[in-house]
């Protein structure tokens, strides 16, 4: 009796919460299983589902590392493009091998890349990491285009998308490339959630906020490191995946170049860090601006908007709200949303 | 206690004979040998001194720390307080002397190893994880008792989740033992100074460590806040049995809580003793009454 009080003292339930997340989850399968595949058009999937969903992956996994662990990075695309190459590898040359086995061996493959990679984050820390990270961009570049081997001897080291099939149901239509991108993506990202709210996502707060004293007080500070790079790494690398079989179907290493690190990491900036959900708001922020802009120039300036002045305009925009994030909500959108959705109740109450 | 004055004449002789030797200081690793085989002494340092760039923060320091005492350690800014308790800690490497911790002799103390060496610490400025909540703050604190991996955590497996219950019981006794209930789940950032100083102690005593470092503990503390930290640190232990030491610059705290206080000043240790014993000293007079007039206003009071 006594017991009982003291746990119902500690862990009050608050069933409201529970019934409001549960309604969430639900609401989100059957958009996500139920309303996505049955109406969007093809080319909501196409242009702005199937890029979102993998940037979005790969933001959850840098969020993982600059985000939690403070450690930044200027590797993410290389990462991706482990993934994306290890993949077509190991399907090619593997007979039979399943799809979700070839993307998690793609994923250790961008791990290891990533521990390697890594090693530098021992005694180097911020801008210096973030430089010795490039390392890791350039020489994934180089050796992906310097052996034909990677790229099945292509002349231009191109790779194309596989027949993407699981248990004998193909998945290369536009809704099968959707239903294997949003299902990757929400097992990946629940395993995500789950590990930064453990005492191994605590440990990487903790070497984040002061390394110093967590290795005082025994938090294993260089293998906690290492693994946040290969956790990291080997989410980042099956968004490569997604990246060059569900949404561009073909790819050459020049398509993981610097500027898309550089956009994974805008899009935790923007979404902000130590956020998961700040990683997928980011993802459709970035993904749905040049569209917009496009619209929006369109609709001003007519003929004049062609693609060249999109591009311009798109990254003084990006520039110039890099900087205001920076200075005005180092949180991002997730504490914007955060508190909009307090005043919105608020005023409701 | 056991005799300050006449130790201090060995001392001084044992220190110019390191002092020619340079390195080796066979003396001292003789009394160090003899005082870490002894059960009552928990730490034991011997011939402690550190430079930086032609600054001596510390010459010859020795410091022995008895089971369950509360060892205060005293002097004017500068004095090599904290360096001290840095060698102790690992965090800094002396240059020479060397460190006896529970019967272990380093001249290295390992750092990563602290916690299970039994030693916790608190740091002169605040150390804590801003990100996260004070209950996840000081459940930190017992993180060199987990043995789980990162995939059992994932997948919630028995031995992630018997630890978890095992560390969040413990979180809980400490949170009420320092009255820190009410803003338990509070992000630690948001709390003000006083708490944070507060949830530092939490976090170092949930590891139930046999020896704890404070530095200073109350700077910065209002008069009530002091009285209750004063508090808390001789709850400590009284209750938990835990071996202290404590840098403190309010001299009346001092003396009210310590059993044995230690004096540095410019690096050197010039008295050491009961409070009584060091407050008459006539060396700790006149280098606090130097640097009460002098640039550094510490108090004797
Ligand atoms: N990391 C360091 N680098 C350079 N000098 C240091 C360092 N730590 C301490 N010192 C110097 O050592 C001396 C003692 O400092 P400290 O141990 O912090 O004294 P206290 O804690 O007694 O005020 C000071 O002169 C200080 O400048
Ligand atoms: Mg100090």
């Amino acid at each position: 009796m006594a017991v009982q009080a003291l746990d119902a003292a500690r862990l009050p339930v608050d069933w409201a919460k529970l019934v409001q997340k549960l309604a969430l989850a639900t609401a989100l399968f059957v958009v996500a299983y139920g309303v996505v595949p049955a109406y969007a058009s093809g080319y909501l999937v196409e242009a702005i589902l199937l890029p979102f969903l993998a940037l979005s992956l790969a933001a959850v996994g840098l969020n993982l590392l600059t985000g939690y662990c403070g450690q930044l990075s200027l590797g993410s695309s290389a990462f991706m493009a482990v993934g994306a190459f290890g993949a077509y590898n190991f399907n090619l040359r593997v007979e039979g091998l399943p799809l979700a086995v070839t993307m998690i061996l793609a994923g250790i493959s961008a791990a290891g890349f990533g521990v390697v990679f890594g090693l530098p984050s021992l005694r180097l820390r911020g801008f210096y990491l973030a430089v010795s990270t490039l390392a890791a961009q350039f020489f994934v570049q180089w050796a992906l285009t310097k052996f034909g081997w990677f790229s099945n001897d292509n002349p231009s080291g191109v790779i194309s998308a596989p027949h993407l099939a699981v248990a004998g149901l193909s998945l290369d239509s536009a809704t099968g490339r959707y239903l294997l991108s949003v299902t990757t993506v929400m097992v990946l990202t629940a395993l995500v959630w789950r590990l930064v709210n453990s005492a191994t996502g605590r440990n990487f707060i903790a070497v984040r906020d002061n390394e110093t004293a967590a290795r005082v007080i025994g938090v294993p500070v260089l293998r906690t490191k290492l693994l946040a790079f290969a956790i990291s790494s080997f989410i980042i690398g099956i968004a490569g995946v997604l990246w060059a079989f569900t949404y561009l179907r073909t790819v050459e290493p020049a398509g993981f170049n610097l500027d898309r690190s550089f956009q994974i990491l805008f899009i935790i900036i923007i979404g902000g860090l130590a956020s998961i959900r700040g990683a997928f708001l980011g993802a459709a922020f970035i993904v749905v601006l040049p569209l917009f802009l496009s619209r929006l120039g369109a609709f001003l300036f007519g003929g004049l908007f062609d693609s060249g002045v999109l591009d311009m305009s798109q990254r003084i925009v990006l520039g110039a709200l890099i900087i205001i994030f920076l200075i005005a909500e180092p949180s991002g959108l997730s504490a914007l949303f955060d508190r909009l959705k307090r005043r919105i109740g608020s005023r409701s109450s | 206690m056991i005799g300050a004055s006449l130790g201090a004449a060995a001392y001084e002789r044992a220190s110019e004979i390191s002092a020619i030797l340079a390195v080796a200081n066979p003396v001292g690793d003789r009394r160090l040998a003899r005082l870490s085989s002894r059960p009552d002494v928990v730490l034991a340092l011997s011939g402690i001194g550190i430079s930086f760039g032609g600054v001596k923060a510390l010459s010859d320091v020795d410091l022995e720390v008895e089971v369950g005492e509360i060892r205060a350690v005293i002097g004017p800014n500068g004095a090599g307080k904290s360096s001290l308790i840095n060698i102790i800690s690992g965090l800094y490497h002396a240059d020479r002397g060397r460190i006896a911790i529970g019967g272990q002799s380093f001249s290295r103390v390992p750092a990563s190893r602290l916690a299970r060496l039994g030693v916790a610490r608190t740091f002169q400025n605040l150390a804590l994880f801003g990100g996260l909540s004070v209950r996840n703050n000081i459940a930190c604190g017992r993180v060199h008792t987990r043995r789980a991996s990162f995939v059992e955590h994932i997948a919630g497996l028995p031995r992630a989740r018997s630890e978890d219950a095992g560390i969040a019981e413990k979180t809980d006794q400490i949170v009420a033992f320092l009255h820190l209930e009410s803003v338990a789940d509070r992000l630690v950032a948001t709390l003000p100074y006083g708490l944070q100083k507060r949830v530092e102690l939490a976090r170092a005593l949930v590891a139930e460590p046999k020896l704890l470092l404070l530095d200073e503990p109350m700077a910065g503390m209002t008069a009530t806040e002091k009285a209750e930290m004063a508090g808390f640190v001789r709850a400590a232990r009284d209750r938990h049995g835990v071996t202290i030491i404590l840098i403190e610059h309010d001299i009346g705290v001092v003396m009210g809580l310590s059993d044995r206080v230690a004096v540095l000043d410019y690096g050197r240790k010039i008295a050491d003793g009961t409070p009584a014993e060091v407050r008459a000293d006539p060396a700790v007079i006149r280098a606090y009454i130097g640097t009460a007039e002098g640039e550094n206003g510490e108090d004797i009071r």
